[in-house]
């Protein structure tokens, strides 16, 4: 499947962290065609590459209520499904099936991390910015958990939304450097 | 057979779980549940442990976590309660917002008045980020849809978020 999108330059931009409101905020449906819907999408994917160990990241993260996101697990020892870049606007989780807990980071909560049950196999639907084509992604393992972490901030969710118990949320020992989500 | 709750507060450093774990063991006492964390840093630690010695004996062997004048200890006789029915089913609330004066209060109020019983509770600082789980064991007869709105309004007057959902648990 070409996931390719083409973006124009992105500008490295400030991570919002908790507890803006914005991140609280579920994202409105966004028009992939627009100019300022490109640029988001581009800012994302610019601010994603330089920050460490970041493989995903979504628009309220950028301070803008909106459902855009990117992911790009291709480095990551734990991904297996790996699509590479994945820029996509609009997304929901059609499919999710085999739940495992696992640790997550995410960069506007970082100095806590928290143990977070997801699915571990996904189908998402979402559009690509430019044409606008619907596409169907299916994904796995540490890809699963990345899409689903973002599509969770277009809605208002983070991580802490999920958490599985009184005892999962840990204060982060390490900052910078460890795989971490959007 | 005794079971005492002893309670170890203060400056982290290593080595404080094994001194008093050596304590408790050359008395006989078995260490049962227990607990501990860092607080801001501070070492925290509950435990209960149960055996033949008293309150005092205990007390004595655990002097030497005093020696260097930054950790407190308390020790105390208490009822075997380990047989405590739960009460009613397991739910979860997580809490995130910025920091405000009174949260655990008014949403743990809230939680009292509908009979629920707060089990586990962690709640963190981090920057201006503030961060509440409890677990909560609900009543059968609680209203829980009605449960949910009392917290969202509570949280919406804090201008915190706030849930309420079930704990999720896997029988294999």
């Amino acid at each position: 499947m070409d996931l390719k999108v083409a973006l124009p330059e992105g500008r490295v931009l400030e991570v919002v962290r908790a507890p803006a409101p914005v991140l609280s905020q579920a994202g409105p449906v966004v028009d992939p065609a627009a100019p300022e819907v490109l640029q988001l999408c581009a800012d994302l994917v610019a601010t994603m590459r330089v920050s460490p160990g970041c493989v995903g990241l979504a628009a309220p993260q950028l301070g803008v209520a909106a459902q855009a996101f990117c992911v790009d697990v291709t480095e990551h020892p734990k991904a297996r499904s790996k699509h590479g870049l994945i820029v996509l606007v609009n997304a929901v989780v059609m499919d999710a099936s085999r739940n495992e807990k696992a640790r997550e980071g995410c960069m506007s909560v970082p100095d806590l991390t928290g143990d977070v049950k997801r699915a571990t196999r996904v189908t998402v639907r979402g559009q690509l910015p430019g044409t606008g084509e619907t596409v169907e992604i299916s994904a796995d393992a540490f890809e699963a958990r990345a899409l689903q972490h973002e599509i969770d901030h277009c809605t208002g969710l983070l991580f802490l939304d999920r958490v599985a118990g009184a005892h999962a949320i840990h204060t982060r020992k390490v900052y910078l450097g460890s795989p971490d989500h959007g | 057979m005794t079971y005492l709750a002893i309670t170890v507060l203060g400056h982290d450093r290593p080595g404080i779980i094994a001194q008093a774990a050596e304590a408790l063991s050359e008395c006989g006492m078995n260490l049962e549940d227990s607990s501990m964390t860092l607080l801001r840093g501070q070492f925290a630690m509950t435990l209960i442990c149960a055996g033949e010695a008293g309150t005092d004996e205990i007390e004595r062997a655990l002097s030497p976590l005093l020696d260097d004048g930054t950790l407190t200890v308390s020790v105390r006789e208490v009822p075997d309660e380990s047989a405590h029915p739960a009460l009613g089913n397991p739910y979860l609330i997580t809490v995130h917002g910025a920091d405000r004066l009174g949260i655990v209060a008014r949403l743990a109020g809230v939680v009292a008045e509908a009979g629920g019983n707060i089990t586990d509770l962690t709640t963190r600082l981090a920057g201006d980020l503030y961060v509440l789980a409890a677990e909560v064991d609900l009543p059968a007869d609680v209203d829980v849809e009605t449960l949910s709105g009392q917290i969202a309004e509570v949280a919406g007057s804090l201008g915190v978020d706030a849930s309420l959902r079930p704990v999720e648990r896997d029988e294999l």
